[in-house]
């Protein structure tokens, strides 16, 4: 079965999803996340799906419960590099992904989990 | 090289909702849909090709291509031999679900189609059948 590598990168981890994936890989992908999260004390994940040629509900709950997940485990998640064409099929199929949030691109990406982490420092 | 514009393919597992995917990518490439409508007929077919192994315990796909006048489209049918839905209005409402799905699925397929046609009866499988055309 194919897993998903997720890469640390200072407080962030990140994660880029170049595979068609099967419902149990994104399974998988999900619990890795969790106790990697658990483990480094990351405050941050960026979910890169730029590859990804169709987000269904089952990828889209996916991306819910990782952002879920993580929020409950202290750190922000944001999914970035959504292929326009995925953007209106997940909208017209009824999924708009409530609390996952989401950047153009790995670079916004990056600067909204910097942002979200240097406002929590200022408080 | 082109498939052949009639076909099916097994639905058992979770691979093969993978290569149902595929094949109807490379379908609707053929005939040369839309990025946006091929993301569509995929997506539609990735819920379908997951209710027919999930709730009908596997099944099949059945592709062709068709043509109304000067127009061509594409047609999948997703057939199990599975318990049936015994309350298709319901299944058919948006956030319904009987498995841990998002009730998405068969309603929001609907939505990413021209024609949309499903025959179920309780302990007589399902077939769904979709149409886009180009």
């Amino acid at each position: 079965m194919d897993r998903i590598p997720i890469l640390q990168l200072g407080r962030f981890l990140l994660v880029t999803i170049q595979v068609d994936l099967q419902d149990q890989t994104a399974l998988t992908l999900q619990e890795d996340l969790a106790s990697r999260i658990e483990r480094t004390g990351a405050r941050g994940v960026l979910i890169d799906i730029s590859a990804l040629e169709i987000v269904d509900s089952f990828i889209g709950r996916m991306l819910a419960s990782i952002s879920g997940i993580a929020r409950v485990l202290d750190a922000t998640t944001v999914v970035v590099g959504m292929q326009p064409a995925v953007a209106i099929t997940l909208v017209e199929l009824g999924l708009s992904l409530p609390g996952v949030r989401t950047a153009l691109n790995m670079e916004h990406g990056m600067k909204l989990l910097e942002n979200a982490l240097a406002e929590e420092l200022d408080q | 090289m082109s498939d052949p514009t009639i076909g099916s393919m097994p639905l058992g597992n979770e691979q093969d909702i993978v290569m149902s995917r595929q094949q109807v990518r490379r379908l609707a490439q053929q005939l040369k849909f839309s990025l946006v409508d091929q993301t569509k007929m995929v997506t539609a077919a990735s819920e379908l090709s997951r209710n027919t192994v999930v709730y009908g315990g596997g099944g099949e796909m059945r592709w062709e291509v068709v043509s109304l006048g000067p127009r061509q489209g594409l047609r999948l049918a997703f057939a199990d031999q599975g318990p049936g839905i015994p309350d298709l209005d319901l299944a058919l409402t948006d956030g319904w679900t009987s498995g841990g799905g998002l009730g998405m699925g068969l309603s929001g397929s609907r939505r990413l189609v021209d024609e949309f046609d499903i025959r179920t009866a309780p302990g007589e499988g399902t077939c769904v059948t979709i149409t886009r055309w180009k």
